[in-house]
């Protein structure tokens, strides 16, 4: 393998890491308007993921980065909601008169970030790619650094970051040290030799790290904080891409370097989907912040995803994708919502505030009756095939007993998202709404959309795309 | 004649494209006309979808025990859109699209608020509604059979009475459980077979250990649906807080989908369980049949008495379902068809003085038959059909359930039995409190009898009550194959 056919296979991130470079050059030097930085950014995130979908196949760097069908999906899924937070981003700030040219590029390099957690084949690229995606997270959550609550929130996200960043890295410490190499494929090897307990005393310590990075209970703490606290766009950037990023680093790496260990790892991530969504249901009950609600429901949610990986099949992993990239665009769509919605100019952003929407802003109340309906997992919207497809797979896998605890908790769940539906349609009106910003609102009324009915249609092409991506894990 | 059965499912969604059009070119001010087309739109979409119906039922073969008009199209790992009818739920498509445009009829003067979200809630419901009797797919009789929680919880939430919320969430909550432990069991069928589809999962035998499991999964949201004691309570509250038109379709079909899944599912699917579990339905439904009789008899509030007597009525159902008869299952179904014309009625009946009066309370009234001479006669109809008197539809499908679980279990038909004289007891007590006590409210001094308009929905529901009382066979001839069939298949298997 030469070094121009390993260029041409990361040359996706490559160019994103050389716009992002370009571009703060520029900035700082030229001092252009901030607005072309921007649009420039929002170009290279689409260029990045055209170019992510039509590119070669194949493994580089001496195995540290992979590129197959599941690193393609991701990415291009990934750079596509990130250039979605990009427009919502670009569009909120501006209203505040505070768009400045650093933000796009941070965004930028979180995107490469999720790009290389992607695309990861040993040890180093994952960390590399976590590190770098969390470091510019960091300073997004405090990119309003004059609101006490976003310097609060983004302080706890550092330090508590840094804590599961030094878990993952004991973790990938010791397996170096049992398994004898960083790549992935040496370390299956090795853990199917006998070096079995000291890497799977490691691999414990990095699905802590990254149970952390995607915010499932126990390691759940920081996000309701975080999602209050931070910048609603910026919200909606952390809900969607990075979680994607951070389960399908998860599922390469327990598929690709931990394959004969799978009934070991199963039973973590069963005990940690379960407890998730658990959590997500009944702490979720008695939060009012909106975007607080939506931290627990992301909790639940991503246990569901977990479901599905620890299915630890090649169907689980396909059922995770499609759940992933569905709760993107729902989530996605939600945070559009709250950036629309505003009273005499301040946000709207309490299950109260919501009393009587569908009298005052009747478009804007179906969007978000959409996405609570969604969340719920009620047919025909696309929650409920993201559940359907997780289940399925963990029933097949012999593990019906989780499925029912999944659908029971969403019951539960389902209670505080009818208050919002309840909240919408059956209460007085609060009072006038603003007229809200087209972008945010156009986002909105788009994710609304593809909630149902455009996702009758979606999947019948997400179906097969997901299912060879996860055909590129060595997985039954 | 492929494809006519998505056209009837969902023909009703082009009246809701046309409201929607309203809603989104409507000038300001003048809401008043856009409530007026929406009324209009709504009751034309019925009318022409119950046109469509009879199509449906004119060109069904009765001789066919199959499924027919079958339409089947790939669609999404593995999924498949698949529709088709046959003796089961031919019939309840016809008593859907009957139904609506009278609910729409009975809605035209009383909701006054939000018409244009009403009449859209009403016509999707519908659509849903009529989608789960032609579903032939599991996935797609789920979405159809689950989908119709959210309107009816709008409609109880939005436009229902003093209690509406609790109301709501009770119904949607209980529901959604159920619903949700049928949807593990439909996805580890589908993982067992690897098809969803109905008729090829019908011929297909399941462990029987397996069975069992299935099987109470199923019953969970059956058992709420239809709803069967002790789970039946969301029932008088939903009832009473929804509007008379969500009440009429909450008595008239939602309820029969509990009865229709059991018929479809449980019976055929699982014949070893249900064999094993004949007891425990047969003893959960002459519970339901006694005790809830004697609930209603207790009840202050008509529309409560009348929820109280829709579960006694669907003990009944349940009882001749599980008996493994062919009386059993053709009484069952002429049971559900029956009572969804009957107990329909009678909410409109409440609908009408509830109008005038806005109170259900039975003290209130009194002394009726003196103003509204006519409307003494439609309820005294469809009391005596809702008592099970010869002659009206309430007669046949009792005794028929009667005659089947007799053959199957002799105590569980004489305790039955007993419900039909409590039935009498309290359908006759309140007709005899509301209609001949001496009229002393002076309230109801000035209460007028029926409008055209009244009259008008009440005609067809008489002439449906009597026809099928006096001629029968117009039911049971249609539904004699696919009753046999399965009949056939559960003794076969179940070994009853």
């Amino acid at each position: 393998m030469n070094l121009a056919n390993a260029m041409m296979l990361a040359l996706p991130e490559l160019f994103l890491a050389i716009s992002a470079l370009a571009l703060l050059l520029v900035g700082a030097m030229l001092r252009p308007s901030a607005v072309a930085v921007w649009v420039a950014s929002g170009a290279a995130l689409i260029v990045a993921a055209v170019l992510a979908a039509i590119g070669p196949l194949g493994t580089a760097f001496a195995g540290g980065f992979v590129a197959d069908q599941a690193a393609a999906f991701a990415k291009v899924a990934i750079y596509l909601a990130t250039a979605v937070a990009l427009f919502l981003g670009s569009g909120w700030l501006g209203r505040l008169k505070a768009r400045q040219f650093e933000y796009p590029i941070l965004i930028l390099l979180s995107a490469l970030g999720m790009g290389i957690m992607a695309s990861s084949g040993d040890l180093i690229s994952l960390y590399v790619g976590v590190e770098l995606q969390s470091l510019a997270a960091y300073v997004l959550a405090a990119f309003r650094r004059d609101d006490a609550k976003a310097s609060e929130a983004a302080l706890k996200y550092f330090v508590l970051g840094a804590l599961s960043s030094g878990l993952l890295l004991y973790g990938a410490s010791l397996i170096y040290g049992f398994a004898g190499s960083v790549k992935f494929a040496d370390i299956a090897v090795a853990a199917h030799a006998g070096a079995a307990n000291g890497v799977l005393f490691g691999l414990v310590f990095l699905i802590c790290g990254l149970a952390f990075k995607v915010s499932a209970a126990p390691f759940h703490m920081w996000i309701p904080d975080v999602y209050e606290g931070a910048p609603t766009p910026v919200v909606a950037f952390f809900a969607a891409a990075p979680k994607l990023a951070a389960m399908v680093l998860f599922a390469r790496a327990l598929a690709d370097a931990f394959p004969g260990a799978a009934d070991q790892w199963r039973q973590v991530l069963i005990v940690i989907a379960v407890i998730s969504m658990l959590l997500g249901a009944f702490a979720g009950l008695v939060q009012k912040n909106l975007k607080r609600l939506w931290a627990y429901s992301s909790i639940a949610n991503i246990g569901y995803a977990l479901v599905g990986l620890s299915a630890g099949t090649q169907e689980g992993v396909q059922a995770m994708l499609v759940f992933m990239v569905l709760y993107m665009i729902d989530v996605t769509g939600f945070f559009a919502c709250l950036m629309a919605l505003n009273r005499d100019g301040k946000p709207m952003e309490t299950m109260d505030d919501m009393a009587g929407l569908m009298r005052e802003r009747p478009g804007m109340a179906l969007a978000m009756t959409a996405f609570a309906v969604s969340a719920i997992g009620f047919p025909p919207f696309s929650g409920f095939w993201a559940k359907v497809y997780v289940f399925k797979a963990i029933i097949d896998a012999g593990y019906g007993w989780v499925a029912v605890v999944g659908l029971v908790s969403s019951v539960v769940a389902a209670f505080y998202y009818l208050r919002l539906v309840k909240v919408m349609w059956f209460d007085p009106p609060g009072g006038a709404v603003d007229a809200g910003p087209a972008d945010a609102r156009g986002v909105a009324f788009a994710a609304a959309l593809f909630s149902f009915p455009v996702v009758l249609v979606a999947l019948i092409g997400l179906d097969p795309l997901a299912k060879s991506a996860a055909s590129a894990f060595g997985l039954g | 004649m492929s494809g006519i059965l998505s056209l009837t499912t969902f023909s009703p969604l082009i009246g809701v494209a046309a409201i929607l059009l309203i809603r989104l070119f409507g000038r300001e001010g003048q809401e008043e006309a856009a409530a007026r087309a929406a009324r209009w739109i709504a009751l034309v979409t019925t009318l022409a979808t119950f046109a469509l119906s009879i199509v449906v039922v004119a060109s069904f073969d009765a001789h066919q025990a199959g499924f027919q008009m079958v339409e089947n199209q790939p669609w999404f790992a593995g999924f498949r859109y698949r529709m088709g009818v046959d003796g089961l739920s031919v019939l309840f498509v016809l008593l859907t699209a009957f139904l609506l445009p009278l609910c729409i009829a009975a809605s035209w003067t009383s909701i006054k608020e939000r018409v244009l979200e009403y009449m859209i809630a009403f016509l999707v419901l519908e659509t849903l509604m009529i989608g789960v009797f032609c579903a032939l797919d599991l996935i797609v009789f789920y979405l159809f059979f689950e989908g119709q929680l959210m309107p009816m919880f709008l409609i109880i939430g939005v436009w229902g009475g003093q209690r509406r919320v609790y109301a709501a969430y009770k119904f949607f909550l209980y529901t959604l459980l159920g619903s949700v432990l049928m949807l593990a069991a439909i996805l580890a069928m589908i993982g067992i077979t690897h098809t969803s589809s109905i008729p090829d999962l019908l011929t297909y035998h399941f462990d029987p250990k397996l069975q069992v499991v299935l099987w109470l999964a199923f019953l969970a949201s059956f058992a709420v649906k239809l709803p069967m004691w002790p789970v039946h309570t969301w029932l008088p509250d939903a009832h009473v807080e929804a509007p008379t038109a969500g009440s009429v379709i909450l008595a008239g079909i939602l309820l029969k989908m509990g009865g229709y899944g059991f018929l479809r599912f449980s019976v055929p699917m699982f014949p070893n369980a249900s064999h094993t579990f004949a007891p425990l339905m047969f003893a959960l439904s002459v519970v339901a049949i006694v005790y809830t009789s004697l609930v209603a008899f207790r009840q202050t509030d008509v529309k409560k008495l009348i929820a109280y007597s829709s579960v006694a009525h669907m003990g009944f159902v349940t009882m001749g379902i599980f008996s493994g008869t062919l009386q059993g299952e053709q009484g069952a179904i002429f049971q559900m068809l029956s009572h969804g014309l009957i107990s329909g009625a009678l909410f409109l009946c409440v609908g009408v003085v509830y109008d005038r009066m806005h109170t259900r309370e039975i003290a209130f009234y009194g002394g009726l038959t003196a103003r509204m001479p006519w409307y003494a006669a439609v309820f005294m109809l469809f009391s005596l059909g809702n008592v099970g008197l010869p002659g009206t539809s309430g007669f046949v499908g009792e005794i028929l359930s009667l005659v089947g679980v007799y053959r199957a279990s002799t105590w569980t038909a004489i305790f039955a039995a007993t419900g039909v004289i409590l039935s009498a007891t309290y359908a006759l007590t309140l007709y005899r409190r509301m209609m001949f006590d001496p009229l002393t409210n002076p309230k109801l001094e000035t209460i007028t009898d029926l409008e055209p308009r009244e009259t008008a929905i009440f005609t067809p529901l008489i002439i449906g009550t009597v026809a099928l009382g006096l001629a029968p066979w117009l039911v049971l001839n249609l539904t004699m194959a696919s009753a046999a069939k399965y009949v056939a298949l559960y003794q076969l298997f179940g070994g009853g």
